[in-house]
């Protein structure tokens, strides 16, 4: 604590340092969350622009932009920037800015592992894209990477993407111990765990899911670039290994990540419902409870991404089980929200309309979820664009418009400026409409049949993906107004903010100033 | 721990710290320990069809007459493996508890010394537990001439706890090449030690 | 969510698109043709409605409140935030209903798991990018390759009714009787599927999975590969004929006999003229893909042309090496044990006469076959 407190003692009168070294050298937690912000939100811009790419050869069948091997980089690498690169950051960027104002601290417990763990993430998405412009193309392996495509069958960049894959998972552990450690040691007196407000509950509850499971991450590919350089034969049944053994770590990780990008997205939610309900949330500690249960549960429940790979049936009935049970507490808290608006008095700005779309469309992604879960069902929905359709409906609207509903909630508080409502709400209504006409068909294409990750198509499904094409371009498109919308507020454009904008906001982060000064909290706030 | 004020600091702070780099260092060798046991797990249930291990109590069992199990035999060959590969008996029947022989042809057409080795897999995965090889070519790598063709025994007993609902058992052997250098001196030497073993 | 199903479809039908001849907008999944498909149908349906109710009244009560607790019609809010005994509830309800699910789930799957006498037995192989199937107990087996026409995919040509879903030889099973499918591949995972069978299992390298079907109405069924197995995963569809017992007994006897001709093909003295016609078929389906219609090959380089380079126009040992044996560490596989002796020696001959290559080479199916034999 002493070299937290030795720089806060340099840099207190000196605000922030000028020019790129700001940037660089920089220790702040405001500075490294924007940073992370910036970063995810180019990096979706970037991994949005492929699946323009990917949603304009499916316009019509036949091969019309791109060939198929350039289709299947477009696809994997789609995946990856936007679980790597887009939804994992913000969140993480999300924490930076939020979780010391929100627990009172001056600054994230590790100042110095947060500059190293953000700026790990361009050296890593470097490499990454790099990849494209190399010998034989970018991985075209799906975001997946199963082996043995990705292994005995993968591009010569597939080293590259294994090292990219080591930087950015340990960019995220260091992330996810420097939350742990300041929500453990850094809390205001008399904050105790259980008046913890709910995004600094999920997150920590995310962050033990990073350290549990990226791990297994660098673990299965570093088996891979094994199996790659140095003749071992872990998933080469050549040598006595098995590709599915494959599937068994990479879902092992997989699953419990998906929790990783919806949990913090369930606690920005639990604090946005409420603020515009203009009423508490609805059982506090049964949320707190089932997003533990969710997280214990992703542990288990791996297999059910593979009901087609040959499982004896008590496997298969032992996943599908406990894959229904995550119903029990996911529900819980769809209750607790809709019991939270319940006779409240409620007001729809540009968060709450997102929150409101994330509850509403969140709960469609769980439908078709559970419908999944149902093995013998799943013959029929698996690796079809029903999938494709159910992840995307939970990430898009779960993920994305949970960031979404952050970035309008808290930039009154990061930039002192109130953003258009007016653009934030033709930002949510084009969102909506263009993310309902591109996910929404492709739940009718994969029960007619259609198998995902293919890049042209029988003429039966010609008429829906022109629909969701449509679509993907309004939603795409859309998201420049944000960009707009987020530099016009950061430019001080607008209507300046108090320091509660919100009527209803609750929380420690409305009581500093509007933008909040660049260091806050340097004597610890009273917690009643 | 629960209402610490901020200013316990560093040492926490490490304490911290060691324990999540702790679970960190751990996770990651759980990954790789991983690989033994979904071996383990999979003896035990019989997943993609790895095939219970060499019996040792041949003789205990006797065979139960009254009732017949047919089991299957099919060969193929991993990429770029030019052997001729394939069982003598596409399927026999058998009664559960009979030790049962049969023979695999493999022959190396190409003009170089070869090694291959054959990957076992059952199906139905319900009936691996119960399929049991007392000798196999599998358990071991082939080294064949150019040209040369050896018949390769299998000696396997059905379980008699065979479940009464599996009628046909089908062992499908996937043929691989091992890409191994052979130096001709140590070709010349090996050469009837493998013949031998695949008698 | 049906409702949502209904309305886009209305609203998108009505207003967007006029659709083409052959459009059909399916929305749903089709109850197929076996009894495990229908099986899956209802359950699918059960599911789906049960999902739907709890969707009307989850938002029913969400919608109520947005529409009637709003500020702007100054409605003051409660400050009730737990209820133990509704929090409860809706912990139990859900459970109860899942236990409801669950039954019909476990029975469906335990039908599937069935492992009674089965009349038929094919080896089904996945390889980059075709199925072969072989008739176990019958020694015979054949590629599967998708048939639709490089010009319909490019657009040259207008794309034909089963555009890529046509395969030049479907795997053929009689009706009404139990057939097992024991699934493997050669080289990465790939997976087979047929929508109206309800049928679909990954076929893994070096292991073998089991599935069965049942079809009692003849007819032609298709599906296709459903796990991404490289740059084709889109172009190897499975199809299916389905044919009355007698029909299927005719079928089995040619294929038979062919087997047999097959092999005596190897023996039949060949001219160039035969060869060379019978190998642009075979390059069309089994090398076109990677080397290109023309022979320029693709790929951005990756894949070599074969106009006038070296391996087509000189050693011809060499070239029948490389057909036969591949390239290792590359994507050129080893035909020698997908293709006949005729297919190869035609595909050779093929090679060093067309585009311009003309060398007058040409390698017999006796060549080959000694060759492959020495």
């Amino acid at each position: 604590m002493s070299a937290v407190a030795d720089t806060h003692a340099q840099d207190h009168h000196h605000g922030p340092a000028k020019g790129m070294t700001r940037w660089l050298l920089t220790t702040n937690h405001k500075d490294i969350g924007s940073m992370y912000l910036i970063f995810s939100f180019a990096m979706f811009l970037l991994g949005g622009s492929m699946a323009m790419v990917i949603r304009a050869e499916l316009f019509q069948p036949g091969l019309q932009i791109v060939e198929p091997e350039f289709f299947n980089q477009m696809t994997t690498m789609h995946g990856l920037i936007m679980v790597f690169g887009a939804v994992m950051p913000a969140f993480v960027g999300l924490a930076n800015w939020m979780l010391p104002l929100m627990v009172g601290a001056p600054d994230m417990a590790l100042p110095r592992m947060n500059n190293w763990s953000f700026w790990l993430l361009p050296a890593a998405f470097l490499m990454l894209v790099s990849t494209l412009f190399m010998q034989g193309g970018a991985p075209n392996f799906g975001w997946t990477f199963y082996a043995p495509l990705s292994t005995t069958y993968g591009p010569p960049s597939t080293t590259f993407f294994i090292f990219a894959v080591h930087i950015m998972g340990i960019s995220s552990i260091m992330g996810a111990i420097n939350v742990i450690a300041t929500i453990l040691n850094m809390r205001a007196p008399g904050m105790t765990l259980m008046k913890m407000p709910l995004f600094v509950w999920t997150w920590l509850i995310t962050a033990f899911l990073l350290i549990a499971v990226m791990p297994v991450l660098a673990g299965v590919v570093t088996m891979m670039l094994m199996d790659i350089n140095f003749g071992t034969s872990f998933f080469d049944a050549a040598g006595g290994g098995d590709p599915v053994l494959f599937q068994h770590v990479f879902w092992f990780f997989g699953h419990p990540e998906v929790y990783i990008m919806i949990l913090p997205a369930f606690g920005v939610v639990s604090h946005i419902i409420p603020a515009f309900a203009r009423k508490p949330l609805f059982g506090y500690a049964s949320m707190v409870y089932a997003v533990g249960a969710i997280a214990l549960l992703s542990f288990l429940v791996w297999a059910h991404h593979m009901f087609t790979v040959g499982i004896p049936i008590f496997g298969q009935l032992f996943f599908m089980y406990a894959t229904m049970l995550i119903a029990v507490p996911t529900g819980v808290k769809v209750f607790n929200w809709v019991a939270t608006m319940f006779r409240g008095s409620m007001t729809f700005e540009t968060p709450m309309l997102f929150s409101v779309a994330f509850v509403i469309l969140f709960t469609i992604g769980g439908f078709s979820g559970l419908m999944l879960a149902i093995a013998p069902a799943d013959f029929q929905y698996h690796d079809t664009y029903f999938v494709v359709a159910h992840f995307h409906y939970v990430l898009v609207p779960g993920a994305i418009f949970g960031i979404f509903a952050a970035a309008y909630y808290w930039l009154p508080k990061w930039t002192g400026t109130m953003y258009d409502e007016t653009l934030g709400k033709t930002h949510f209504w084009l969102s909506f409409v263009g993310m309902n006409l591109a996910f929404f068909p492709m739940h009718f294409l994969g029960l007619a049949g259609m198998p995902r990750r293919i890049p042209d198509y029988a003429l039966q499904f010609a008429d829906f993906n022109m629909v969701s094409s449509v679509g993907a371009f309004m939603f795409g498109a859309t998201q420049l107004l944000f960009l707009f919308i987020v530099v016009k507020c950061v430019r001080g454009y607008g209507e300046k903010a108090s320091a509660k904008p919100w009527e209803g906001a609750e929380g420690l982060e409305w009581t500093v100033p509007s933008p909040a000064p660049y260091h806050t909290f340097a004597t610890p706030p009273d917690v009643k | 721990m629960a209402s610490t004020p901020q200013n316990n600091g560093r040492s926490s702070n490490t304490r911290v710290v060691a324990w999540c780099l702790g679970g960190v260092i751990g996770m990651f060798g759980f990954g790789f320990a991983m690989v033994p046991l979904y071996d383990v797990f999979c003896e035990i249930t019989g997943i993609n069809g790895k095939t219970a291990g060499r019996y040792e109590s041949t003789q205990a069992t006797e065979a139960d007459v009254n009732r017949t199990v047919t089991v299957q035999f099919t060969a193929q060959n991993g990429p770029d493996m030019p052997w001729v590969f394939k069982p003598e008996v596409r399927s026999i029947k058998v009664h559960p508890g009979e030790a049962i022989t049969v023979n695999f042809i493999a022959e190396n057409p190409t003009t170089r010394t070869m090694v291959g080795q054959a990957v076992p897999s059952l199906a139905p995965s319900e009936g691996t537990g119960y399929f049991h090889k007392t000798e196999c070519f599998c358990f071991n790598q082939q080294q064949l001439e150019a040209g040369e063709r050896v018949e390769m025994p299998l000696v396997f007993i059905v379980d008699r706890a065979l479940p009464d609902t599996i009628h046909k058992l089908t062992l499908s052997y996937t043929l691989y090449d091992q890409k191994l250098e052979v130096p001709a001196a140590e070709t010349a030497a090996s050469e009837s030690t493998t013949t031998n073993r695949n008698g | 969510m049906h409702v949502h199903v209904k309305r886009a479809g209305a609203l998108i039908a009505g207003s967007l698109l006029s659709a083409s001849a052959l459009a059909d907008w399916q929305m749903n999944m089709s109850p197929g043709v076996t009894d495990t498909s229908n099986e899956i149908f209802g359950l699918h349906m059960t599911i789906l409605w049960i999902c739907v109710a709890i969707g009307v009244v989850v938002f029913g009560v969400m919608f109520w409140s947005i529409f009637a607790h709003r500020k702007s019609k100054g409605h003051k809010p409660a400050h009730f935030h737990e209820n133990t005994v509704v929090e409860i509830l809706w912990t139990i309800i859900p459970f109860a209903i899942l236990v409801i699910m669950a039954i019909p789930a476990t029975a469906t799957l335990v039908d599937m798991y069935d492992t009674s006498e089965s009349e038929v037995d094919i080896k089904v192989t996945g390889y980059q990018w075709r199925w072969k199937y072989d008739y176990i107990e019958d020694d015979f087996g054949y590629f599967s390759n998708m048939s639709t026409s490089r010009d319909e995919i490019y657009n040259r040509m207008e794309k034909s009714e089963n555009y890529l879903l046509d395969v030049d030889n479907p795997m053929v099973i009689p009706a009404g009787k139990k057939v097992r499918l024991l699934l493997t591949a050669n080289d990465v995972i790939h997976s087979w599927w047929v929508p109206n069978f309800g049928v679909k299992k990954d076929a893994i390298p070096g292991f073998i999975n089991e599935i069965w079907v049942k079809v009692d109405k003849p007819g032609t069924y298709r599906g296709q590969c459903t796990e991404l197995c490289g740059k084709d995963h889109g172009f190897m569809p499975v199809v299916v004929e389905v044919l009355p017992e007698e029909e299927y007994n005719l079928w089995l006897a040619d294929q038979r006999e062919a087997a047999e001709k097959e092999r005596q093909l190897t023996e039949k003295d060949w001219t160039l003229e035969e060869l060379v016609e019978r190998g642009e078929g075979v390059y069309a389906t089994a090398c076109a893909a990677c080397h290109g219609q023309d022979g320029s090959g693709g790929g951005g380089g990756a894949f070599p042309s074969l106009r006038g380079t070296p391996v087509v126009t000189e050693d011809i040992q060499a070239h029948l090496d490389i057909v036969v044996n591949g390239v290792s560490g590359t994507a050129m596989q080893a035909f020698g044990a997908q293709l006949s002796e005729a297919d190869l020696a035609a595909v050779i001959t093929y090679e060093r006469n067309a585009w311009g290559n003309n060398t007058g080479e040409m390698v017999t199916p006796k060549e080959v076959f000694d060759y492959k034999n020495q």
